[in-house]
């Protein structure tokens, strides 16, 4: 069933840790909500949940206002972080947990199927902590999606989870998602977990939606430096526009005659006027690194790319992708990703290069935001 | 540490390998003599660690259990002198004589119990849950009556109790003293010398001993369990009855046991509060020992007292089942 929150918000004390949000989940999607710590996202879902009193604000499951409803009367359930099993009850009983409470009598056969869709069927008599972490996340998974609920609440399901495992929940919790068809709503600090999973994601920031869509339209055009930092990396030039040519936006960076090209429609400014200043972003593995002395061997074919020269600073080895630091006179550290296909060996550490990119791969950003949001430093 | 760690790894290729055995193989040699001169010393030290309760308990503990057992098979008389002559009637004569006193001090010990868990168990779920900065406060206040001797306390329950006091004026004036006195609890329009006076005596001596592990069986507990529950569909009681209260059992058995074990054997309160009706069996043994000196008799009664608090608890123990949780 669709979730409708509107303008809910949340104040504890004098911190507001949601501000009034406006947000509408679609029937069976999976839908994530992504920030750092603290960006209120865990208080949003608790809100849904019913855990959390909404200071303002209304939450509509349907047609139906369910703002003021008691968590236990929410058709809502909840994957808790740390799974929250009950340790004195084992696997069966914790999965029959919900259908017991609602006066069910005769479980054994539902859970029996659900044990089997987790795969966690020979564990039924199992207490909890006799099991691993990826096992006790199944139990909790189950123990929610038994109750039929109409929108599953996951709170940083997989963050207990090593690497390889989480990875594996993902996909799993993708196809069980599939399955029931159930709308998921998930809460989640990790960009990669969430693209991979959500049909669509909502960044979260200091307690607002700063931009919500599909994981590759916020990949590919990102409409504040915080979500162009924090999914992903970007590099970002302060750059002043100077003509506008048909589709196009025609603009240099600042300080230099390095001329940027951009569709306008990339462009997150309202109305942008020339002699406005943006900030240009482009995506690492976007880019292709040239030796400077082969760099206008094909000046024919690619002359309407973008072009920025530099020298590299530093070359790290990342199995898949070579990547590169590069210092240019418009950005100190511009990042580049080359595929391991034909390393050129002249791209070392000092040497001379140019940096070439279409201007459907760029985005403009509203210069008036700080340019570091939501990279690791500014989050540290 | 290093030291093992090369020629561990010096060592995985076969011997034939180009590399020199020479300087490597000091490293291990040295590090054997030192693990192995360091392997008793450390497998001794939990021996000392418990040498001196073992001590302790040796000295205070097990010879005087013996010495008592040996009593309590001994006839004589104080002035003739005891001798051990497996005299088993000490044991029927004593249970013959104060079955009552038995009774009484069980039953006693019981209802304190029961009566501190009533109280007990909400004062420690508000602590541990909704106190905030007040918990801090509350549990000193929990153990602030040990600050005061336990004889003092206990006098002082005498004034409390006494017939032109406060308590009795009140529970007078509403009519709960007529109906104390139809269940046989209390008698003449009193408190002091009933039985109701020793139960109250025991249940506030012992209250602490109730609330302190109930409160940190119920520390314990992972507020998200909570959170779960309700989340499940669980009613606010509902997540009390199945959830809380099985979680917090370990600090229920544990606070029963140090109330009911040491209320059954106590006879303070039973001298101080009672009367020659409501005394306990630990009034009798003291009785036996400093007034008849009849030490057999009494030795005979402490054991019993022993061995019925050792059954009870067991079958408690099997009961609550408290293996079975976390």
């Amino acid at each position: 069933m669709t979730i409708t929150l509107t303008g809910i918000s949340k104040v504890f004390g004098d911190f507001t840790a949601v501000h009034p949000l406006d947000l509408t989940i679609p029937e069976g999607s999976f839908f994530a909500l992504l920030g750092a710590s603290g960006c209120g996202k865990t208080t949003t879902l608790r809100m849904i949940a019913g855990l959390e009193e909404p200071t303002g604000g209304s939450i509509r499951l349907g047609d139906e206002d369910i703002t003021g409803l008691p968590p236990h009367k929410r058709p809502v359930n909840t994957v808790f972080q740390n799974y929250a099993l009950f340790p004195h009850l084992d696997v069966s009983e914790n999965v029959a947990f919900g259908l017991r409470r609602r006066g069910i009598t005769s479980v054994r056969k539902q859970v029996e199927e659900m044990l089997e869709l987790v795969e966690l069927g020979q564990l039924a008599k199992r207490k909890p902590r006799q099991l691993s972490g990826g096992q006790q996340q199944r139990v909790a998974l189950a123990r929610a999606l038994i109750n039929r609920p109409q929108v599953l609440l996951l709170d940083e399901p997989l963050g207990a989870l090593d690497l390889k495992l989480r990875r594996q929940m993902q996909l799993e919790l993708k196809r069980i998602q599939t399955e029931v068809g159930i709308t998921f709503v998930h809460v989640t600090h990790d960009q990669e977990e969430a693209m991979t999973m959500a049909d669509t994601v909502a960044v979260m920031n200091a307690g607002r939606v700063e931009q919500l869509g599909a994981p590759d339209e916020l990949y590919e055009r990102p409409r504040s430096t915080f979500v162009a930092n924090f999914l992903g990396t970007s590099n970002l030039i302060e750059a002043e526009i100077t003509e506008t040519e048909g589709e196009y936006l025609l603009l240099k960076a600042v300080g230099t005659d390095t001329a940027l090209r951009l569709p306008a429609e990339r462009c997150a400014v309202e109305d942008p006027q020339a002699g406005g200043k943006v900030l240009v972003g482009v995506r690492p593995e976007k880019i292709t690194l040239a030796h400077a002395e082969d760099a206008d061997t094909g000046s024919g074919k690619g002359s309407a790319d973008n072009r920025l020269s530099g020298r590299i600073r530093d070359a790290g080895y990342l199995g898949v992708s070579m990547q590169y630091v590069v210092d240019t006179p418009v950005c100190p550290e511009f990042s580049v990703y080359e595929q391991n296909v034909e390393r050129d060996a002249r791209l070392a550490p000092g040497a001379e290069v140019v940096m070439r990119w279409r201007p459907a791969h760029t985005f403009a950003l509203d210069a008036a935001q700080d340019a570091d949001a939501g990279t690791l430093e500014d989050s540290l | 540490m290093s030291a093992p760690a090369v020629p561990a790894s010096a060592g995985a290729p076969p011997p034939s390998g180009p590399e020199p055995h020479g300087s490597g193989s000091s490293g291990p040699s040295d590090g054997a003599v030192a693990g192995a001169a360091a392997r008793p010393r450390r497998r001794l030290t939990p021996y000392w660690l418990l040498l001196p309760a073992g001590l302790w308990l040796a000295v205070f503990f097990v010879a005087p259990f013996f010495y008592q057992a040996s009593t309590s098979v001994q006839s004589g008389s104080l002035e003739e002198g005891f001798r051990v002559t497996w005299d088993f009637t000490n044991y029927t004569d004593a249970l013959a004589t104060y079955a009552p006193h038995f009774l009484r001090s069980f039953l006693y010990a019981a209802s304190a119990t029961v009566l501190c868990l009533l109280i007990g168990y909400p004062l420690a779920y508000m602590i541990a849950f909704r106190a905030g900065r007040w918990r801090g406060l509350l549990l000193v206040m929990v153990i602030a009556p040990f600050f005061t001797s336990f004889l003092i306390r206990t006098l002082a329950w005498k004034t409390i109790l006494s017939d032109a006091g406060p308590v009795v004026g009140v529970l007078k004036s509403v009519h709960i003293l007529d109906v104390t006195s139809q269940l046989g609890l209390t008698g003449d329009e009193r408190l002091l010398a009933t039985p109701l006076a020793v139960v109250c005596g025991l249940t506030y001596n012992f209250l602490p001993f109730m609330i302190l592990p109930l409160y940190s069986s119920l520390e314990r507990i992972d507020l998200s369990l909570h959170e779960a529950a309700r989340d499940l569909y669980a009613k606010p009681a509902t997540v009390f009855r199945k959830v809380t209260f099985p979680l917090s059992l370990p600090g229920v058995v544990a606070g029963t046991l140090l109330t009911f074990i040491p209320a059954s054997g106590d006879y303070i309160n039973a001298q101080l509060l009672g009367s020659p009706n409501t005394q306990m069996v630990g009034n009798a043994i003291q009785k036996q020992f400093l007034n008849v000196l009849d030490y057999p008799a009494a030795a005979a009664m402490s054991f019993i007292l022993m061995a019925i608090i050792l059954i009870v608890v067991s079958v408690y123990m099997r009961k609550a089942g408290t293996e079975e949780l976390v």
